[in-house]
């Protein structure tokens, strides 16, 4: 089965500077060791809201607004997409995933299995 | 997909409370153990396999580490470092178990171990936390409290007690602190129980163990799926759908042969590596091959082993990135299971390439799967290497990947590899696929020809596909009767229902033509 972990954060509480050096290098032996483990089949950050573009749809009629999204606290930086046998096994990995970040982090991961049917 | 939008003011995690509802916190800390447990088991069992000399003592030392487990972790919390932590519990164990064992002989053996297990925990711990333990078991763990207190008392509820203050917290790893933390900080990061070589090392051994010649087929991909895919034997029971015993007895008695024929715990080198990695790339073949056609049972295709498998391929990719072949098999399973949704509908039957629904393949695995590809070539070109018999195969996929309607796929490149595949790993089924190309390209009397020629061997006898293939073409050259009799015994050949359905219902739709 395969699951999509989304990771959610509010960019205005994490630490200045983004990841610093430490962080990289954990997240990069993490990706490496999903990776070797055969569970990591995709992952990327997202960049920045600033950059982001949202094309909505009401009534038929869409609407382009373009980023930073100030309403919206949480936003999605990155995802990964795991292929596991279970979903606790890919609650696991989210965790390990949060692990590697510091107290300096406020972050959130949400795990959605990937409908497969149809 | 659209993120859901926050309500202003909303700031706890909007998903906590609801999991509280619906999963209560044991429940919770029950799947993470076994989730910890199942992620770090084969790295576990294959070092505990090299220090405990045997791979039955490293199951058993594995599964008491996870007793352990289920008794602290749902209390402390996942350590920081869970195969760090079921490493050294199960070392613990494994002293407990010298120091019970009253045969002295075989205490005198194991004492070899045990020195090599100090050795070796050093290593892993940075010697701090580890030299505490030992010391701690050999101090004060006098031999009288192992019997009655190993369970509450015993070195991995000590030593848990000790490590896990850090994991209840920041639950951060110590290596982002500096300085080597007491409990295997190397590994800290990364939640691995050693250093990555090491690792490394243990895990191609254990491959290569169980994917040993020595090994009946079957048993040796019962044993790779337990031992290195962490499958218990029910789900490789239910993957295979054979009895559970039949598979835990098929898994003993590949144990027994592995000791009983002296098969030597190490990674084998030189011209020896190839001609063993050809019986470890065939394992992992043969297991997604059984989830892509399911040779027994009523389902057409189990996505599950194919998934398996393809874990086991991309583990083999990550072990030994320099071999190539090892990327063009990874590649080959990626593109056949790129494939694997549109193949059966939604009764489950068989959808044949030629008329699945593109839409429906996953073009991730594709794009993975050319990934691989592109490696396997890359490192053969730079040794001058002609491809693999995996690589030519995934070289296929390609061509059909590539393919943007059935009819588009080009055909001639196909043939072309096909002739190469046929050339380089001559074999009946590849020339009876060669036939099937080769009637794409030049029409069913050239494919017959083929495929006639392929059946002379005798070898195909047995081979539902053969059967298959020639009623297809046959049908297509409007010999009815010869097709018929081609597509009847091509259903009865096969052990798959859904299958055997679709060959009858074809042979049938044959008797009542609108002979023209």
């Amino acid at each position: 089965m395969r699951h999509m972990v989304l990771i959610r954060l509010d960019p205005s509480q994490a630490p200045d500077g983004g990841p610093d050096e430490q962080l990289i290098a954990d997240m990069n032996t993490l990706i490496e060791e999903m990776t070797k483990a055969g569970v990591l089949l995709d992952t990327a950050g997202l960049r920045p809201t600033e950059e982001g573009t949202r094309v909505r749809q009401t009534g038929g009629k869409q609407t382009v607004i373009d980023g930073p999204f100030t309403e919206s606290k949480e936003i999605i930086g990155g995802y990964c997409l795991l292929q596991t046998r279970s979903n606790a096994e890919a609650v696991e990995w989210a965790s390990r995933f949060l692990r590697v970040h510091g107290p300096e982090w406020d972050i959130e991961v949400e795990v959605r299995q990937l409908d497969d049917q149809g | 997909m659209r993120p859901p939008e926050q309500p202003t003011g909303q700031v706890d995690s909007p998903g906590a409370g609801l999991r509280q509802a619906t999963k209560s916190p044991d429940e919770r800390a029950r799947r993470a153990v076994e989730a910890a447990w199942r992620i770090e088991w084969p790295r576990l069992v294959a070092g505990l396999t090299r220090v405990a000399g045997d791979i039955g003592t490293a199951e058993e030392l594995a599964q008491d580490a996870l007793v352990a487990a289920l008794e602290q972790w749902p209390r402390d919390g996942v350590p920081p470092n869970p195969g760090g932590w079921l490493m050294l519990t199960a070392k613990h164990r494994a002293i407990d178990r010298i120091r019970r064992d009253a045969n002295f002989a075989r205490k005198l053996e194991l004492l070899g171990h045990q020195l090599r297990i100090d050795e070796h925990g050093e290593r892993l711990a940075d010697s701090a936390e580890s030299i505490a333990l030992s010391s701690g078991t050999l101090g004060s763990g006098v031999p009288g409290s192992d019997l009655s207190g190993s369970d509450s008392t015993g070195p991995g509820s000590g030593r848990a007690d000790r490590r896990d203050p850090g994991a209840g917290g920041s639950g951060r790893g110590n290596s982002r602190t500096g300085g080597p933390g007491p409990a295997g900080s190397a590994a800290m990061g990364s939640g691995r129980p050693g250093d990555g070589a090491e690792v490394t090392d243990d895990l191609l051994r254990m491959i290569f163990t169980a994917c040993h010649p020595v090994l009946t087929p079957p048993a040796r991909a019962a044993l790779t799926l337990r031992m290195v895919g962490g499958l218990g034997t029910g789900e490789i029971a239910r993957a295979y759908v054979v009895p559970e015993a039949t598979v835990a007895q098929r898994i003993v008695r590949a144990k027994r042969t592995i000791a009983t024929k002296r098969v030597k715990y190490e990674v084998p080198q030189g011209a020896e590596l190839a001609a063993r990695l050809d019986s470890v790339l065939e394992v992992i073949y043969l297991i997604f091959n059984e989830g892509y056609t399911a040779t027994a049972g009523e389902r057409w295709v189990r996505a599950e082993l194919c998934e398996d498998a393809l874990r086991l391929a991309r583990i083999l990719a990550g072990l030994l990135p320099g071999e190539a072949e090892v990327h063009g098999l990874a590649a080959l399973l990626e593109l056949q299971a790129s494939r694997l949704r549109a193949r059966s509908n939604d009764t489950d039957e068989l959808v044949l390439l030629a008329d699945q629904d593109r839409a429906h393949w996953n073009r991730l695995y594709i794009r993975r799967g050319f990934a691989a590809l592109g490696r396997a070539h890359a490192l053969n070109r730079t040794r001058g290497q002609a491809p693999g018999r995996y690589a030519l195969q995934a070289a296929i996929a390609a061509v059909h990947a590539m393919a943007p309607t059935a009819a588009e796929t080009d055909w001639r490149r196909v043939t072309g590899l096909y002739s190469v595949l046929a050339e380089r790993f001559p074999s009946p089924i590849v020339e009876l696929n060669r036939a099937v190309a080769v009637a794409m390209l030049h029409g069913p009397a050239a494919g017959l020809e083929l495929a006639d020629k392929a059946a002379q061997s005798g070898a195909l006898d047995g081979y539902h596909l053969m059967h298959a293939v020639r009623g297809d073409l046959l049908s297509r050259l409007d010999r009815v009767p010869e097709a018929r009799t081609a597509l009847l015994r091509a259903a009865e050949l096969t052990a798959n229902s859904t299958e055997r359905a679709l060959l009858r219902d074809r042979a049938e739709r044959l008797g009542t033509p609108p002979a023209n």
